[in-house]
């Protein structure tokens, strides 16, 4: 079961994500969200993945949409505090050469701003 | 020795994915597979799972899938069946490669051969058979030869 909640900081919104991104809901969840913030122009997005425990193929399908759909619409998304686990999952699906994982968040909205 | 053999028929749902996988977790603990392997072992088995149900039987709730867990003196071994229309192995991209990167699916198969030692697939009339072999190693290992 996955759990999120966003919030709005310099004009980011960052997206607290606890959970497994999943098969099934986990990946609904997070597609709606990306769908819901872009629908409202809301384009500067960091997923907070620090709560995320566990990711599926379709997880990592659903972040590589979320990407791309966010890209296609001018704006940027990009990863905040991946576990171990996850960061292991993004090295051998070699998509840490993708996405911009940021460690810090002063830092990442930075970025983003 | 042919080892403890359990076997399950369950329907093409997504219950059945999270089922398969907490069963593996189960599996896995019983025989005393270690943290990280035993990890690697149910999420390879909720992959071959989603295979089954999602791109075998296409959620087909007239089709069924077999998943079934042996430990053999070396390694647990699982099939999992479907009854779906097959596949080519050799025909799946390579979801390394930089056009497909961005790709929303193919990493299944990818990140099965990724968690387990060995895969091999059959193809069955209908459907396709995949078999997972994880080795137990070190205190796993150990642990068994103690209890045997």
């Amino acid at each position: 079961m996955m759990k999120v909640s966003s919030r709005q900081v310099d004009g980011v919104v960052i997206v607290d994500l606890s959970g497994r991104i999943t098969l099934g809901e986990g990946s609904t969840v997070l597609r709606d969200t990306v769908r819901d913030l872009l629908s409202k122009g809301q384009k500067k997005i960091l997923l907070n993945l620090a709560e995320v425990t566990y990711i599926d193929s379709s997880g990592i399908g659903e972040l590589v949409s979320a990407y791309t759909s966010v890209r296609n619409q001018g704006g940027d998304l990009k990863l905040l505090n991946l576990t171990k686990k996850v960061h292991d999952l993004l090295q051998i699906t070699k998509l840490y050469t993708v996405f911009d994982v940021k460690d810090s968040e002063s830092a990442a909205v930075a970025s983003l701003k | 020795m042919t080892g403890d053999r359990v076997s399950y028929t369950l329907e093409s749902t997504l219950e059945s994915v999270n089922w398969a996988e907490q069963a593996a977790e189960q599996f896995a603990a019983r025989f005393g597979l270690q943290d990280d392997d035993r990890q690697e072992f149910a999420m390879a088995v909720r992959e071959a799972a989603i295979n089954a149900v999602l791109h075998g039987n296409a959620y087909d709730r007239r089709k069924t899938i077999e998943v079934t867990f042996a430990r053999e003196p070396e390694t647990l071994e699982v099939t999992v069946r479907d009854q779906g229309k097959g596949f080519d192995v050799a025909g799946i991209p390579d979801p390394l490669a930089p056009e497909n990167l961005l790709k929303q699916s193919g990493r299944g198969i990818f990140l099965i051969r990724t968690y387990m030692d060995e895969v091999r697939f059959r193809k069955l009339n209908p459907g396709t058979e995949m078999v997972l072999v994880k080795r137990i190693r070190g205190k796993s290992a150990d642990k068994e030869k103690g209890q045997s």
